[in-house]
């Protein structure tokens, strides 16, 4: 595939962009970044490669900085140092239109607007193809029935989007960012507060969105073991720091997973996938230090 | 009750499907139409001019409404003429244009604070201008054009400070408004501080004047608030796709390519500079800039801004209430302050009483 | 909550009682006439009908009233603002301040009312009508927080046009109301006092008693009841408590602006939103403020005086904006 499998995974220790000088052949990327809102800095001097034609997820314990960097890629957050770049361009010296119709962004909370139908906010998603001479066009319309049939709300598209149900609403903003037409698409939680069998669903729509449409997909996920089953690329993040990048199946350990969450687990494969799979180790095998040895072992055999 | 509920829902639901309709001309040209939101702009353009015909019919001396016609197609005898079109005419004028800003800028000022509260009146912008203007009236006994000037001036300033001390690195729609009503207590307090130092003879100039009134406007209110209107209004009308994304939240619309901070600045100066005029002239008409864009809204079921409805409602309002101030009370009166703020307090009622859907406003 | 926690709002608000108790006597010492602490004590105390003694005995009915009044107007506030969930709310927005204005315009105008004490019954009346018209018209069972202040809105905008009509045409009223409207304790009587006494304490102890379950309420409808919260019951009386307190405060002393929106709004930057801490504390300091701002419109204007709804908004308006700006954006 792409610069990010084919490089070495970076498997541990904190990940030192300055010595090691990237090439920006990829179309997305952060640049020594420093993250910070007012004065409380989340990140320093981070570097990032987005593998083109990856789906990428974001993983790490709370407060990581996984959303603060997926903000700052997106372009919602200025970086206080250092620069994201935009097919070799500083994002935020882009018309901000022509960003718009490059990367799409879901982001965590979005306000649908009252009395709004489905249709008419998907339609919303067209906004960077437009212009005032130019308002609705053919393939706006059907750009829009596109990006509802393949989110399968296209039967809701009358409907209110207040009336709907949380997964059904979720994936009316999906369809949204689809509209939008965009290579890349970048994705904050977009699982959160959906029933397992709709997370699933939004996921194997992104998987499809990757594998058939040739989409760049960033993605953060709470969900370790989604990320490890979806995943083409996945970056760990702990402190505002890459603790590993990679493949999932060079990545996930045992050890990777105690070093970024501080818990103690397995690492066992998938039986439907093959892909790791994070079984958290019983209470009372971590609460016995002494076991320690006994669960990294296991781990190893099972990897 | 449920099954009630649910069957309006279908038809509203219905009704938004049919609503947007989109105008293609060959060479990629295509305008969005929303035919219920247009029919309800007609409706109200339709509405605003034939109270405007009987509103310049009304009065001391009264004319039918074709012999109005007539006199305002320069066929009508010369005292007729002298009525209409000196008197009566601009004081109309005044009044569409005055109702058209405020509707426009209590749209614009609800849609950037994302709160239905968020009107003129309530962000302080009134109090500003009537305390420019009671600085005049109170401490100079200026006379009514240095009254205007003095009112533009306070309404600016207070525009100004609202947005500055409101910015901290962006606007944030919940800072507006709670800033604007810390300004809006301030000058109401001044206001109040003002009018307790004054005679009672200033201090009843000074009530009528902050009522609102449209009795004594001429040509020379019209012209600048029609150039000021020429200009903002497409300036606004321009960016109303953007200010459209910006209900979803700052994210989405800045994901979408929206310059949010750069429209958001460009509106509220154009709100600022709509309501601060239009109070100039007319005085600080009261809850027509926080009732237009709620009933357009109503009428017209779309999402969004809704800004030409707004626009076109709140000069159906305020020409509609002078009206009434005329016919109930008599010619010249009763400022039309009193009626729209009745009028505008009854019919949200109303519509609070008759909308039973929670949750839809 | 960790008991050092406790212990420090505790104490916080023992230092704000004792506060509370230093502004009272200087609301009782300074004035026109101009008292030493001596002097304050023997007129509390010792009274013999010395001069100082009348100024003193003049200035508690002020000082007391103050008090009442500016706790009436905190908790009020607290009460709604957790009832709206909206730190706009303020008695203004739902319509109490209009009701009893347009009730007292009414009563000099059209029932020839010229004393003060006489305005007070029209002013309750007034605010408790509209208080029940706004929870009625706000869906009462149904009520969202949009639609009671919406429905108090409405209400005001009515109202407001109906007291600026009668203001217009009648010469008389408007010198009474320009002065009633910006809201003053110099008028203080015994008699005013006695007459809203029984609804502020009434008044208070609702509020108080509200604290738990409006605590529930402020997480949402649905949390509120899984919590076990009663909402209907919740709403009804946290309507009843804010009208009759703002309602009586009102009355006595004509519309306060600003320290009911304030005071909760500042109270709750250092207690967190929990209104067991929040209702006190907003009853100590919104009398702080009321008190503090009557003293200063006293000590600016010698040997005038700037009536106090006139200081609490100018001196209140720029802490409100400061507060406002140092808050992030998140926590608004």
């Amino acid at each position: 595939m792409s610069a990010g499998s084919s490089r070495e995974s970076l498997s541990s220790g904190p990940n030192n962009g300055l010595n090691n000088r990237r090439s920006t052949v990829n179309r997305l990327s952060a640049d020594n970044v420093t993250l910070a809102y007012d004065q409380r800095v989340i990140a320093e001097q981070l570097s990032v490669e987005i593998p083109d034609n990856s789906f990428t997820v974001i993983v790490g314990p709370n407060a990581c900085g996984k959303s603060t960097l997926l903000r700052a890629l997106s372009r919602m957050l200025k970086p206080s140092q250092g620069r994201v770049l935009l097919d070799g361009q500083v994002i935020q010296s882009m018309p901000a239109k022509k960003v718009a119709r490059t990367l799409g962004l879901l982001p965590q909370s979005s306000i649908a607007p009252d009395g709004i139908t489905v249709a008419d906010l998907v339609g919303r998603g067209r906004y960077p193809h437009q212009g005032i001479l130019r308002q609705w066009s053919t393939e706006d319309e059907r750009v829009v029935q596109e990006s509802m049939e393949q989110t399968g709300v296209a039967e809701l598209a009358d409907r209110y989007v207040d009336e709907l149900s949380g997964g059904q609403r979720q994936r009316v903003w999906i369809a949204m960012a689809l509209a939008q037409q965009t290579p890349l698409l970048l994705l904050d939680e977009p699982t959160t507060y959906l029933d397992i069998q709709h997370q699933i669903d939004v996921l194997d729509l992104c998987a499809e969105l990757h594998e058939e449409q040739g989409r760049t997909l960033v993605a953060v996920l709470h969900d370790l073991n989604h990320a490890a089953r979806y995943a083409t690329h996945l970056i760990a993040l702990r402190g505002g720091q890459i603790i590993a990048e990679g493949a999932p199946n060079d990545i996930v350990t045992a050890e990777l997973v105690e070093e970024v969450f501080g818990l103690r687990c397995q690492v066992i494969d998938d039986p439907e996938t093959g892909t790791p799979l994070v079984v958290p180790a019983a209470r009372k095998a971590r609460e016995q230090v002494k076991k320690d040895q006994v669960t990294k072992v296991a781990a190893t055999e099972a990897s | 009750m449920k099954t009630a509920v649910k069957s309006e829902a279908k038809s509203a639901g219905k009704a938004a499907g049919k609503a947007g309709r989109a105008v293609r001309a060959p060479g990629g040209l295509s305008v969005r139409l929303d035919v219920r939101a247009l029919t309800v702009v007609v409706l109200l353009l339709l509405a605003a001019l034939a109270a405007s015909v009987v509103l310049i019919g009304t009065g001391d001396f009264p004319i039918t409404a074709g012999d109005v016609l007539r006199t305002l197609g320069g066929d009508g005898n010369a005292g007729q003429e002298f009525i209409v079109n000196e008197l009566r005419l601009p004081r109309v004028l005044v009044g569409l244009l005055v109702g058209a800003s405020l509707g426009l800028g209590g749209a614009l000022f609800q849609a950037l604070s994302r709160n239905p509260l968020g009107s003129p009146d309530i962000l302080g912008l009134g109090q500003g201008a009537t305390a420019g203007a009671l600085v005049v009236i109170v401490l100079f006994s200026g006379n009514a054009a240095q009254v205007t000037v003095g009112a533009l001036v306070g309404g600016l300033a207070t525009g100004l400070a609202i947005y500055l001390l409101a910015w901290k690195r962006g606007v944030h729609g919940y800072r507006l408004v709670l800033v604007g009503i810390g300004m809006s207590a301030i000058m109401t307090a001044v206001n109040g501080y003002l009018l307790t130092k004054a005679d009672l003879v200033d201090a009843a100039r000074a009530v009528v004047w902050m009522t609102g009134s449209l009795s004594g406007r001429d040509w020379a209110q019209v012209w600048p608030m029609l150039a000021l209107c020429a200009v903002l209004v497409p300036l606004v009308l321009a960016h109303a796709r953007g200010l459209r994304m910006m209900e979803m939240g700052d994210d989405v619309s800045y994901a979408l390519g929206v310059r949010v901070e750069r429209v958001r600045l460009l509106l509220m100066l154009a709100a600022v500079l709509l309501t601060a005029a239009a109070t100039a002239a007319a005085g600080p008409v009261s809850f027509v800039a926080l009732t237009a864009p709620q009933l357009a809204r109503r009428l017209t079921r779309s999402p969004g801004p809704n800004l030409l409805p707004s626009l076109c409602m709140g000069a159906t309002l305020l020409v509609t209430a002078d009206w009434v101030s005329q016919r109930v009370f008599g010619a010249d009166q009763m400022p039309v302050g009193v009626v729209t703020g009745v009028l505008g307090g009854v019919y949200l009622l109303w519509l609070l009483v008759t909308e039973r859907r929670a949750g839809r406003i | 909550m960790p008991p050092t926690r406790r212990a420090l709002r505790a104490v916080g608000l023992l230092v704000s009682v004792l506060i509370l108790v230093v502004v009272a006597m200087a609301s009782i010492a300074i004035g026109a006439k101009q008292l030493s602490m001596g002097e304050v004590w023997h007129g509390l105390f010792e009274s013999s009908g010395t001069y100082g003694d009348v100024v003193v005995d003049d200035r508690i009915s002020r000082t007391v009233l103050g008090l009442l009044a500016g706790a009436a107007l905190g908790l009020a506030g607290a009460v709604l603002q957790a009832l709206t969930r909206n730190p706009l709310a303020d008695p203004g927005l739902l319509g109490i301040n209009a009701g009893a204005s347009a009730a007292v315009v009414t009563a000099i105008t059209f029932f020839g009312v010229t004393s003060l004490s006489g305005y007070v019954w029209f002013a309750f009346l007034g605010a408790a009508a509209v208080g029940a018209m706004v929870w009625f018209l706000g869906g009462s069972r149904g009520a969202t927080p949009v639609r009671l202040a919406l429905a108090g809105t409405a209400i005001s905008a009515a109202l407001y046009g109906y007291l600026q009509a009668v203001m217009i045409t009648d010469d008389a009223a408007l010198n009474k109301m320009r002065f009633w409207t910006v809201g003053s304790l110099s008028s203080a009587t015994d008699e005013t006092i006695t007459q809203v006494l029984p609804f502020l304490l009434a008044g208070t102890v609702l509020a108080l008693a509200l604290a738990r379950p409006l605590n529930a309420m402020e997480m949402g409808d649905d949390t509120a009841k899984a919590l076990g919260a009663n909402l209907n019951r919740t709403r009804v009386l946290s309507m009843l408590a804010a009208t009759v307190l703002c309602g009586a405060a009102t009355a006595a002393c004509g519309p306060i602006v600003f320290v009911g929106l304030m005071v909760p709004h500042v109270v709750r930057s250092f207690t967190g939103p929990d209104l067991r801490w929040i209702l006190p504390y907003a009853a100590v300091l919104s009398p702080v403020l009321l008190l503090g701002a009557d003293v200063l419109g006293r000590i600016v204007a010698r040997p005038s005086e700037l009536q106090v709804g006139i200081v609490t908004a100018i001196l209140g308006g720029p802490v409100f904006i400061f507060l406002v700006r140092r808050r992030r954006t998140a926590q608004l």
